[in-house]
């Protein structure tokens, strides 16, 4: 279980720039919550986000997993137990390391890294099992570099990194944005297939209502750094595209709804 | 000729370990390191100093090592505790170090001449005629020595995630490795082989001189460089035996160059830096062909 208490950011505090990216935001995630986030450009969703993997120190606010509290504890002490996908495709991977070594380093993630073989003939073995069971065409390249794959295999390949030990919370930012839309379709039906067959805990941004929609348990929007919206379980089955922009509306005082929510 | 030519070869062989530290700093770490200039200084100050005082030569070299590694360990919590650009960490490790070589030595230069050293020792155990040859000898076996350790450490868990740190340290951390001591960790190696580089190049002349590290960088630079040029598809292995190779053939053109007489000894820096110059503007553009966009 994720608890976030009363976590509040501000961007160049006390100068003309100032953003407060987010305000005093709370909110419970159970164990086992798929849930989809959306809100417009600026909302504060992917600072949120860097909030939750330590990428950012918060100003104020708690942050516990499972009772433990990780407000403070470096990024890649998290990392133990938060998987991440990135939107952009290079940002996941290691491009001049191929597809099995960088397998590895993610399969020993939350891991001291010793002077033991890096990778075994073992994992090789596994690597490759699992690469058949998703059909994603990799099974073969498992010792090409990952600079030379397409950007879709790519985020299909930083989302079995990030799951290969189960992690507590699994974090999507836009991670399909950067793709064609047929990609995209299939990164997100994988993402789907990992997160139910390991019940994995998910926030996942998107800026696709109807993707918001589709998936998930549990939906949040957001607005100027606060959760305006957060609803779960048979409320959400039941909502439509055109329920959210009119409470999108609502919420913003009848503001344009920004057109790449709504396109996309 | 022949005489140029083992002299090439031993020289070669010797500074054939400095390049493959910045190797490990500049290709692997993707760091512009500078502290490589004071590192190898600062084993060969170190080791002339240890071989003065009697102190055993292959000890004395141990104690550069560890020096170098000192000096990389320096620069890297410079760049990642006090968060200064690395390119300044090192100015400022090579400016301090120039300092503290003087104050090891004691005075700008170190002559070895009556002292034993693991060359003189080579030289004696081995019934060799002449100082190049043991150079040769000695040149070898470190760099079988230097290529099969880092072919190893690569490729264990810890070297792993050195590469790739050097490759993308946003991924790194998503992994739960802690960037700051892969970085510190491969500075601390690479210095480490360029101070041991610094130890046997001062043994080689005879002397440690406080200007030794000089333009360290650039010849170091210039025998990567020419080792990517011989071996295009290359692996840590054949990037490594390439930088040797390199490292050999720049001696080469250093020893033609100077015996033309068109370019004097003096004039070799600038020479050094233009090769150095054009070889990676031509490896660049051949770079954003095939390479990864730059991470941020
Ligand atoms: N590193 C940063 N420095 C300054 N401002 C930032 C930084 N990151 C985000 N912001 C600002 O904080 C606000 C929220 O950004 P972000 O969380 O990226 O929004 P979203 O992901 O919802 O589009 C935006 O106004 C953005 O400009
Ligand atoms: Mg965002």
């Amino acid at each position: 279980m994720l608890k976030i208490e009363n976590l509040s950011k501000t961007f160049n505090a006390n100068t003309v720039n100032e953003k407060k990216a987010i305000q005093n935001l709370s909110i419970t995630i159970n164990d086992g919550d798929f849930i989809t986030v959306i809100g417009g450009n600026g909302a504060g969703k992917s600072t949120l986000l860097n909030l939750i993997s330590g990428t950012l120190p918060c100003d104020e606010g708690k942050i516990t997993i499972d009772d433990i509290d990780i407000t403070k504890q470096k990024e890649y002490k998290r990392a133990a137990f938060i998987g991440r996908v990135f939107q952009d495709p290079m940002t996941g991977t290691c491009a001049d390391l191929s597809i099995e070594e960088n397998l590895s380093l993610a399969k020993r993630r939350g891991k001291k890294r010793t002077l033991r073989l890096g990778l075994t003939p073992q994992e090789k073995k596994e690597y490759k099992t699992l690469l058949e069971s998703l059909n994603l065409g990799l099974e073969h390249r498992l010792s090409s570099k990952v600079g030379l794959l397409s950007g879709g295999q790519r985020q299909a390949l930083t989302l079995l990194m990030s799951t290969l030990v189960k992690p507590k919370l699994l974090l999507l930012d836009e991670h399909t944005a950067a793709l064609d839309p047929k990609t995209a379709t299939k990164v997100l039906e994988l993402t789907t297939k990992i997160v139910e067959k390991d019940k994995l805990t998910t926030l996942m941004i998107t800026h696709n209502m109807k993707d918001a929609l589709k998936y998930g348990n549990r939906l949040i929007m957001m607005m100027d750094g606060k959760i305006i919206l957060d609803i779960s379980g048979d409320e959400k089955s039941k909502l439509t595209v055109n329920d959210l922009l009119k409470m999108f509306e609502q919420a913003t005082g009848g503001e344009v709804v920004n057109d790449r929510m709504l396109l996309a | 000729m022949s005489s140029i030519l083992t002299s090439a070869v031993s020289q070669g062989l010797l500074w054939a370990i400095l390049a493959i530290g910045i190797h490990i700093t500049y290709r692997i770490l993707d760091i512009s390191d500078l502290t490589s200039e004071g590192s190898f200084t600062l084993g060969a100050a170190v080791c002339a100093t240890a071989i003065v005082n009697n102190i055993p030569p292959i000890l004395a070299i141990f104690m550069a090592l560890i020096s170098g590694s000192l000096a990389g360990m320096i620069t890297g919590l410079l760049h990642t505790k006090l968060q200064i650009p690395s390119l300044l960490a090192g100015i400022l490790s090579m400016t301090g170090l120039y300092s503290i070589n003087l104050r090891i030595m004691g005075k700008a230069n170190i002559p070895l001449n009556m002292h034993s050293t693991l060359l003189t020792n080579i030289k004696e155990l081995f019934n060799l005629g002449k100082d190049r040859d043991a150079a040769i000898f000695l040149g070898i076996i470190v760099c079988v020595i230097v290529i099969i350790f880092l072919v190893w450490f690569f490729n264990t868990e810890f070297g792993y995630a050195i590469v790739a740190t050097g490759n993308n340290d946003k991924m790194i951390r998503a992994n739960g490795i802690n960037s700051d001591i892969t970085k510190i960790a491969g500075l601390m190696l690479a210095n480490a082989l360029i101070a041991l580089s610094g130890a046997l190049v001062c043994q080689y002349n005879g002397y440690a001189d406080v200007q030794q590290g000089i333009g360290a960088i650039v010849i170091g630079l210039a025998s990567v460089i020419i080792g990517e040029v011989i071996f295009r598809n290359r692996n840590l292995i054949t990037s490594l035996i390439g930088i040797v190779i390199g490292s050999i053939i720049y001696r080469l053109i250093v020893a033609i160059v100077i015996n033309s007489n068109y370019v004097s000894a003096n004039d070799m820096k600038l020479f050094t830096a233009i090769i150095v110059a054009v070889a990676l503007y031509v490896a660049n553009v051949d770079f954003k062909k095939k390479r990864r966009p730059k991470k941020c």
